[in-house]
């Protein structure tokens, strides 16, 4: 269990992280805080020659609101965006998935955009980011490009980004007044991978649904946008019934895979019953806060 | 004179360890150590057609590459003694006989499980190592594998072994009493399949070995993470042909053992003599993934059991089919599959018995003793018998517990069955009924608000018995020291258990010398010549007795030297608090530090004929093994949508007989309790059909961790056993034997009505939902607020 040899660089600008990507192209990874890259290093599953630290650039550390969203640096740790009230006032979704990954010691080392670079199925960021629209600042050799979060998760471990591109910044845009948030899982542990997980965001006027932002996690190869639950409860109220229709649409497209942990069929089954918690609960913070607002 | 014993002393390891200043395998570093890593079979069963080593060997800091082929003539395949002892008694009262399956250091000719070595780098670290061993061109032909042990025990099942028949490792049948009247006749019958699944120990420590040649006297030095190291030292004589004296085997601090580090393994072997070959120290540290692969395992049973009753529940018979799966070797002979049959019937008046055991090599990595070795399998099987059988009786499960067990006035109670060690199988202590009825009142004393508040919440049990304190033997020498010190030598080396804290309240009260004075050496055969090793709960018997023993010898040497000095038969003379004292109170003082002083050789006025140091030892042959007890109870809430299930509370009350520290009695309690926890809720090694190992890291092998700890209640019921002079019984296992069982039947309990029967554990959300379904129901998978599951 110890790595192979690589030569660890630590860039201060992007430009000179991009550039050591590109110059070493497929030898070289992005390194965030290390906590999935180094345990795949240690079993030798990884092998890069050279790390690229992110971590230390300057101006990536920061969390700031700008134009309706809060960006996000790649050197923002998760406990970092964990603690920003602000955020999470602005963010309610990311603020009820942050405290689901991991363990607190991970999250202080684990960074937002390296989870989203990742893009484990099971993780909890990528499914926040898909549920919100969030876009995804990318630089590389060819420029800097700007990301949606619908299209960027591929597949296992696969995003659209390139092995010389990195993630620089994630905009998370604020919720509309009257939102409330959700994150529901099913954990053989506390902060293990969900085996099934579904954040859910709500904005609510006058009791009618008018936004409605439902992802799930643990479920196919890539986090799934529950499309077909948003429709259902959009423009409606968020009562009993409308919820169960809700869950039992979205979770009849879900294409969940079997592993050691549990069978296609149960995560199916998981998926429907925790959406329907995650909606139950998402309403009626969003109730709440609509009551505060006005 | 007993002061501290039944006191809890702060451990006195704690600070040390506490500061991090343990000495671990790994924080031994002699000079010019070099390093070694281990090319492990990626197939369970196959024939090895060559290893190309020639690269590797020219990597950059290699010292050398070795192969099977290579130690062929030097290392004799592995087989402990123990595993060809089947005492006369054994076979007469069960026909047991057994085929030892010898396991080669490193084979040259076929691998038999997945993480088997095949060939060894020693390099200047073990980075380099590592990077040589990418470099190992392995080609291997596969061979059909067989995992199962039921299957492997099918006519025409694939060969472990070509050189036998088939895959029996080991077989016996032991019956009492009428079993198919008493089928014939009972009134109730239940009849089921459960299975005990494959766990692996997982210490925080790992394995470990690093071995050095003393250039002075060729002495070769062995520093093990092992429980046994005096075991080792025996073992390494006959292997690399050496006499035991030029061999020093030291067992440092070692974190956790749990039963798998008291076997001997290839490294064990191989490590020191490649520091014999290459001329340099040679350090291994497991891996976590090696430690998945290729430390051993510990359960895996199925029983076939069937429970005879009568309409009131009383048992009339017990029939048990059981299957053992040993792995790729059967290197440990009775020892786990035996203690399945004395444990099986445990605390129940049972009058006929029927069971059989049939134990399968297959190609899996091999099965030892783990924290239990045999019992939580046998209470697994027995304890949902008996819970199935409440429900068909119609009775509640305590109830039905309380009609069948041994009544305190049956002790000593004759189980008729012989024991592992060959003789008659006795329980000589415990009050059965009372430890039921304090687990019971730990769990039925409050409404569990959880019901009220519409959750399922259901309650188990599980009762059993443990053979603790086996023999052979353990030693102890004591040495009084300058300024009055004593030195403790014991042959018991401790992985985690706290003996320098235990034995060190038992020679101070034995000898009247405070506490503070009193240093515990252990792990080191330089420091005693013999010794047997912390297993199978048994050192606080056997170790503690022996330092009682050789303590009582050294406080008569004492005020027999001290008699001659101060002119006093030592009859007069008390030893207390270090000091030595007239009985009566009138005459002079000695304190123990004086009179070791006037003792010393350097003294000019020493007396004639003086001894020159006070010191006695002694071994302590237990006799037959004392019993502890105990009962668990499991409240749990099942969600039955999601199948998560929590524990709301764990109850244990036990009998460890005297305590001799009751807080690290409840430290090992609450251990074995949180083990037996993951093998309930997390835990399970998983082989594919193809012996490919699908839980190879800490991602898919869950271990319980302090956020999944509940609330553990604990009680003593303390009966003191007669067998031996301390009155202790050992209870280093018992916590971990009880919480499957108590944990499905509760399980099971919430999820009644659904038709639920739990067979086997881990259980996870997902078997959960299965058993659900099975059992006809949806359980409400609409129901309200989720048990475990957390919500942001
Ligand atoms: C015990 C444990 C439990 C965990 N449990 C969870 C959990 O429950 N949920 C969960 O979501 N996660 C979990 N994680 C993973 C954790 O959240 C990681 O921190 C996260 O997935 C990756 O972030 P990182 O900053 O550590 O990235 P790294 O490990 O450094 O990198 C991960 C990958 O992303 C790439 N990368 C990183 N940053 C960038 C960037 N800015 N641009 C381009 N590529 C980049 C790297 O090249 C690498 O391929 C767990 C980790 C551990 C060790």
């Amino acid at each position: 269990m110890k790595p192979s040899p690589v030569t660890y660089h630590a860039p201060a600008t992007v430009a000179e992280a991009v550039g050591l990507l590109a110059e070493h192209g497929d030898d070289a990874k992005v390194l965030g805080g290390g906590q999935s890259l180094l345990p795949l290093m240690n079993l030798r599953l990884a092998a890069p020659a050279r790390l690229v630290d992110v971590t230390r650039i300057d101006g990536l550390g920061a969390i700031e609101r700008r134009d309706g969203a809060f960006e996000l640096g790649a050197a923002v740790r998760q406990a970092q965006a964990e603690d920003d009230a602000a955020l999470a006032a602005a963010c309610p979704l990311l603020a009820a998935a942050l405290p689901h990954i991991a363990h607190r010691e991970i999250r202080n080392a684990g960074t937002v955009c390296g989870s989203l670079a990742h893009g484990d199925a099971a993780a909890e960021l990528p499914a926040v980011a898909l549920a919100l629209d969030a876009e995804l600042v990318v630089h590389g050799p060819r420029g800097v490009r700007t990301v949606a979060a619908d299209g960027f998760f591929r597949s296992f471990l696969e995003t659209a980004l390139e092995p010389d591109e990195l993630l620089a910044v994630v905009r998370l845009p604020v919720a509309p007044p009257g939102s409330g948030a959700a994150f529901h899982e099913l954990a053989r542990r506390a902060g293990d991978f969900a085996i099934a997980g579904v954040g859910a965001q709500l904005t609510m006027r006058d009791g009618t649904v008018t936004e409605a932002r439902v992802a799930c996690i643990g479920v196919g190869a890539a986090p799934v946008r529950a499309r077909a639950a948003e429709q259902a409860l959009a423009g409606g109220r968020a009562d009993e019934r409308t919820i169960a229709q809700a869950a039992r649409a979205a979770a009849a497209e879900l294409e969940p895979s079997e592993d050691l942990h549990a069978s296609a069929a149960f995560r199916r089954h998981a998926a429907e019953t925790l959406m329907r918690r995650a909606l139950h609960e998402a309403a009626a913070r969003a109730e709440s806060n609509g009551r505060e607002a006005s | 004179m007993s002061e501290l014993i039944g006191r809890s002393v702060p451990r006195v390891e704690d600070e040390r360890l506490l500061r991090g200043e343990g000495a671990y395998v790994d924080d031994l570093h002699p000079s010019g150590c070099s390093e070694a890593a281990f090319l492990r079979s990626p197939q369970a069963h196959a024939r090895i057609v060559s290893i190309d080593v020639e690269e590797a060997r020219s990597a950059p800091g290699v010292i050398a590459v070795l192969t099977g082929a290579d130690l062929a003539g030097e290392l004799e395949p592995m087989v402990f003694q123990i595993a060809r002892v089947v005492p006369e008694t054994v076979r007469a009262s069960t026909g047991a006989v057994s085929r030892v399956h010898p396991m080669p250091a490193i084979p040259a000719d076929r691998a038999t499980y997945v993480g088997q070595p095949l060939a060894v780098v020693v390099a200047e670290s073990r980075y380099l190592a590592e990077d040589a061993l990418e470099l190992i061109e392995l080609e291997l032909e596969p061979l059909p594998a067989v995992v199962d042990p039921e299957a492997a025990l099918e006519p025409g099942a694939p060969l472990v072994e070509p050189e036998w028949e088939d895959n029996l490792a080991l077989e016996y049948r032991y019956r009492r009493g009428d079993v198919d009247a008493a089928f014939e006749q009972a009134a109730v019958v239940v009849e089921e399949v459960f299975h005990s699944h494959r766990h692996v120990a997982s210490p925080i420590e790992t394995r470990g070995v690093v071995a050095t040649v003393d250039p002075l006297d060729g002495t070769l030095a062995v520093s093990a993470s092992t429980q046994t190291p005096h075991q080792l030292r025996d073992f390494l004589a006959g292997a690399l042909r050496r006499a035991p004296e030029t061999l020093r085997v030291r067992a440092p601090d070692v974190g956790g053992g749990f039963g798998p580090k008291g076997a001997i393994y290839p490294e064990d072997l191989v490590i020191p003599y490649l520091a014999t070959r290459v001329g340099r120290p040679v350090k291994w540290i497991e891996d976590r993934s090696e430690h998945f692969a290729a430390t051993t395992h510990g359960r895996e049973q199925v029983h076939r059991i069937a429970l005879a009753a009568d309409a009131d529940g009383r048992i009339l018979a017990v029939r048990d089919s059981i299957v053992h799966n040993c792995g790729a070797y059967h290197t440990l002979g009775l020892v786990v599959p035996y203690n399945t049959l004395t444990h099986l019937i445990g605390p129940y008046d049972v009058p006929a018995v029927d069971v059989r055991l049939r134990a399968a090599i297959t190609n899996t990595g091999v099965v030892a003793p783990y924290r239990g070795a045999g019992r939580p399998e046998a209470v697994f099987a027995m304890e949902r018998a008996v819970t199935r059988l409440a429900r068909a009786v119609g009775i509640d499960a305590a109830e039905l517990r309380a009609r069948n067990l041994i009544a305190p006035e049956a002790m000593p109670y004759a189980t008729g069955m012989i024991y592992r060690d060959g003789t008659e199988q006795v329980y000589d202590s415990g009050d059965y009924p009372k430890l039921l009825a304090r687990a019971r009142a730990l769990v039925e004393e409050e409404p569990w608000a959880e019901r009220a508040a519409g959750r399922r919440v259901g309650v188990g049990y599980a009762a059993y018995v443990e053979g603790t304190g086996v023999g052979p033997f353990e030693s102890a020498a004591l040495t009084v020291l300058g300024g009055g010190r004593v030195r403790v030598a014991t042959g018991a080396s401790s992985q985690g258990q706290s003996h320098r804290t235990t034995l060190a309240q038992i020679a101070a009260d034995a000898l009247g010398v405070p506490f503070e004075r009193i240093e515990v050496v252990g792990g080191d055969t330089a420091a005693i010549a013999a010794g047997f090793g912390t297993i199978a709960s048994r050192s606080l018997v056997v170790a503690g007795n022996a330092v009682a023993k050789a303590a009582a010898e050294l406080r008569a040497a004492v005020l027999d030297a001290a008699g001659s000095l101060l002119g006093a038969p030592p009859e007069s003379l008390t030893l207390a608090d270090g000091t030595i004292r007239p009985l009566d109170g009138d005459g002079p003082e000695l304190p123990l530090a004086d009179l070791a002083g006037a003792l010393s050789p350097f003294n000019p006025r020493r007396p004639a004929g003086a001894p020159t140091e006070l010191h006695a030892k002694a071994i302590f042959n237990p006799g037959p093994v004392t019993y502890a007890a105990g009962v668990h109870a499991a409240v749990v809430a099942v969600d039955p949508a999601t199948g998560a299930v929590e524990i709301l509370r764990y109850a244990v009350s036990h009998d460890c007989g005297r305590p001799v520290n009751p807080a690290i009695a409840e430290g090992q309690v609450l251990g074995g309790v949180m083990q037996g926890i993951g093998g309930a809720l997390y835990e399970e090694l998983v082989y594919d059909p193809d012996g490919q190992l699908r839980t190879g890291s800490f991602m898919d092998y869950l271990l319980p961790t302090a956020g999944e700890m509940p609330e553990i209640r604990l009680v003593h019921v303390d009966c003191p056993t007669p067998l031996n002079p301390l009155g202790v019984k050992g209870l280093g296992e018992g916590g971990a034997i009880g919480p499957p069982a108590a944990i499905a039947n509760a399980v099971e309990d919430a999820l009644a009505d659904l038709g639920v029967v739990v067979r086997a554990c881990p259980l996870t959300p997902d078997r959960v939902r299965a058993l659900i379904r099975a059992g006809g129901g949806d359980g409400g998978a609409t129901a309200g607020a989720g048990a475990t599951e957390v919500a942001a």
